[in-house]
């Protein structure tokens, strides 16, 4: 696909139906939302849609031509097939804009029995090169994909070049510092996984205790982190935890930090992406409201007068206070550690 | 039953990587996996040397495997992965879909333990595409596999990790080059140092990851020798045992008696190699981390 540059869609994450009209009423171009069970990598207690609850936020998307895409972006195991498959088809009859999947088999379903319905890759497919992405557009005709939160700018601007299809990048959340769809830590520690259940780290094997030490974190018994009295506790996501390696007891895999692409928007646009997405289903709806609200006017003021583009302070000031870990990072498309 | 040895995970110097694979032409394992699938800045060995290799690990009888690297970005990783899957000699062990999309419609890949392969569509989507033996993801439980032997298309192998520690991630960043306060770009091989990387221990000094280069491992080996008898039940093909930078032959020695020989193989069998314990919990449908040794 050639490289033009184009203002991106706002893609924004759904975890309940007022998160869904939040993000529609501040401007996004669309939400993503999956339904209440493991087919989803955002499988929490509470969270997500049942038919009714689908159908109404379609209905409140189209209103104002915003459009509803549904991640189904587990790896269905044998026993379960027919609820994945299941999935797949309530999705074709809501009539959903598009299926996030990262399943082959799972694609190669929905390609066989729906060819209307419109196909994404997920993150969790792991696509980080344009072999892959045009294996995957042979092979089921896939019409985007979510690039892994493991890329450099110019990596990203380079597959965009070569790539038969749409890209989709994140531009803020929670940072996977791991290939995502090849991460198995969590599964290593608490037996549920992204791929398998749709959880990271759950919070239903989390621990907290107050001790002479200071205050602990525990995942399914394992130590993640110890904090000092003045130190804000982080949620003990396995990757985020302090270990030690050598002499040295540190962030051994990442610090707790968000994904904040903000300040690359112009140069995100000139490389020709599609669209940018927000992470956080598991999220507020207040959350999602003032995400989206600020993205919105990045977006437009970037799309405006992409070369006088400038992070307004109220921006940063806003989705600093949400960010995880109260800090954040360009992630991969900036190397600061290359 | 046969037995594999997968491709060497960790970074060894040329001369190491090639006596180990003298010695190997010796031990009593059927299948070898050869190449970097970790990191493409381990270039020990030009892809002449690993070609070398392989024929000579041929000519002693084994079955040689290339194997290609699981994270694939820039163009000098899919110029290498080209090379490999059109080298017309040897068969290939994919890993990412890349390689997919270089070996599809060419009879006779290997389907690697990083191809998500969860359920019996995909399997039946691989072997369409010509692949004719899989390794399950490592997460994947003696019952989901045992599901998929059941549904497994004619003609499909079915490969286990069954000894070594288990890659469990992969990232763009570098936790070795973390772990020295160097960028990856200057790294200066540092994996050469730790020729079974870096433990990863918790605050209360319980194993937890391996530090590889862009992967991390888990803590404690797999061990899955005394589910011989289960694996064999489950016509499981082949057993892949990981090499170690020391006593593999005497692993493979070890998986090679229990197949052959009319004994079980004693509980404590290769325990002096891992004083912090084995793991076996996925096999057993448990976390990943847990040995469950009922």
């Amino acid at each position: 696909m050639a490289v033009v540059a184009r203002k991106p869609e706002l893609i924004c994450p759904a975890g309940s139906l007022p998160a869904l009209r939040a993000a529609v009423d501040e401007g996004a171009d669309a939400v993503y939302i999956g339904f209440q069970d493991a087919t989803n990598a955002r499988n929490f207690p509470g969270l997500n849609f049942g038919p009714d609850a689908a159908r109404e936020g379609i209905r409140y998307a189209r209103r104002t031509g915003a459009r509803v895409l549904l991640a189904l972006n587990t790896y269905p195991r044998t026993a379960h097939w027919p609820r994945w498959t299941g999935a797949v088809d309530r999705a074709a009859e809501l009539g959903v804009d598009a299926v996030i999947l990262a399943d082959p088999g799972l694609l190669h379903y929905a390609a066989g029995t729906y060819p209307d319905l419109r196909l994404h890759l997920s993150v969790q497919g792991s696509a980080t090169n344009r072999h892959a992405i045009a294996f995957y557009h042979e092979q089921f005709g896939i019409r985007r994909v979510v690039l892994p939160r493991v890329l450099s700018l110019a990596q990203v601007h380079q597959i965009v070049e070569r790539s038969p299809v749409e890209i989709e990048v994140f531009g803020f959340g929670s940072l996977c510092v791991m290939v995502e769809g090849r991460c198995a830590l969590s599964s290593y520690v608490t037996g549920e996984s992204p791929n398998t259940c749709g959880v990271c780290s759950p919070a239903k094997a989390v621990r907290w205790e107050e001790t002479p030490a200071g205050r602990q974190s525990r995942l399914n018994g394992v130590l993640i982190d110890r904090y000092a009295p003045d130190e804000a506790a982080g949620y003990p996501t396995l990757c985020k935890g302090r270990y030690r390696v050598g002499e040295a007891t540190y962030y051994a895999i990442e610090e707790p930090t968000g994904l904040n692409v903000l300040q690359m928007l112009p140069q995100l646009m000139a490389s020709g992406v599609a669209a940018i997405k927000v992470e956080g289903r598991q999220r507020s709806p207040a959350y999602v409201r003032e995400v989206t609200r600020v993205l919105r006017a990045a977006l437009d003021a970037c799309a405006a007068d992409p070369r006088r583009f400038l992070v307004r302070e109220e921006w940063s000031a806003v989705l600093g206070r949400l960010v995880e870990g109260h800090s954040h990072t360009l992630g991969a498309l900036h190397r600061p550690w290359q | 039953m046969r037995l594999s040895l997968g491709p060497i995970l960790y970074f060894w110097s040329k001369e190491t990587v090639q006596a180990f694979y003298a010695e190997a032409a010796s031990w009593p394992v059927d299948v070898v996996y050869l190449g970097e699938t970790v990191c493409a800045k381990r270039r020990a060995l030009r892809p002449a040397d690993w070609l070398a290799l392989a024929d000579r690990l041929a000519e002693a009888g084994k079955e040689v495997v290339l194997s290609t690297q699981v994270l694939l970005e820039s163009e000098a990783d899919l110029h290498t992965l080209e090379h490999i899957c059109g080298n017309g000699r040897y068969q290939v062990e994919a890993n990412d879909a890349a390689a997919l999309h270089l070996l599809g419609g060419h009879t006779g890949f290997v389907s690697g333990p990083h191809i998500n392969a969860y359920n019996a569509a995909t399997l039946q989507w691989l072997a369409g595409l010509g692949a004719r033996r899989w390794v399950p993801p490592a997460e994947l439980s003696r019952d989901a596999i045992a599901d998929l032997q059941h549904a497994r298309p004619e003609g499909m192998e079915t490969e286990v990790f069954a000894y070594g520690r288990l890659p469990l991630a992969f990232s763009a960043r570098c936790f070795t080059a973390r772990a020295a306060n160097v960028p990856k770009d200057r790294c200066e091989m540092r994996c050469e140092e730790n020729p079974e990387g870096l433990a990863m221990h918790t605050q209360e000094e319980q194993t937890l990851f391996t530090v590889n280069g862009i992967q991390l491992q888990s803590g404690t080996p797999c061990n899955l020798l005394p589910e011989i008898e289960d694996l064999r039940r489950l016509e499981i093909d082949v057993l892949r045992i990981s090499p170690q930078p020391r006593d593999t032959g005497r692993i493979a020695a070890a998986f090679r008696a229990a197949l052959d020989g009319p004994a079980p193989p004693s509980p404590d069998e290769l325990a002096d190699l891992a004083p912090e314990g084995f793991n076996n919990g996925y096999w057993r449908g448990q976390p990943g981390m847990v040995w469950d040794p009922r």
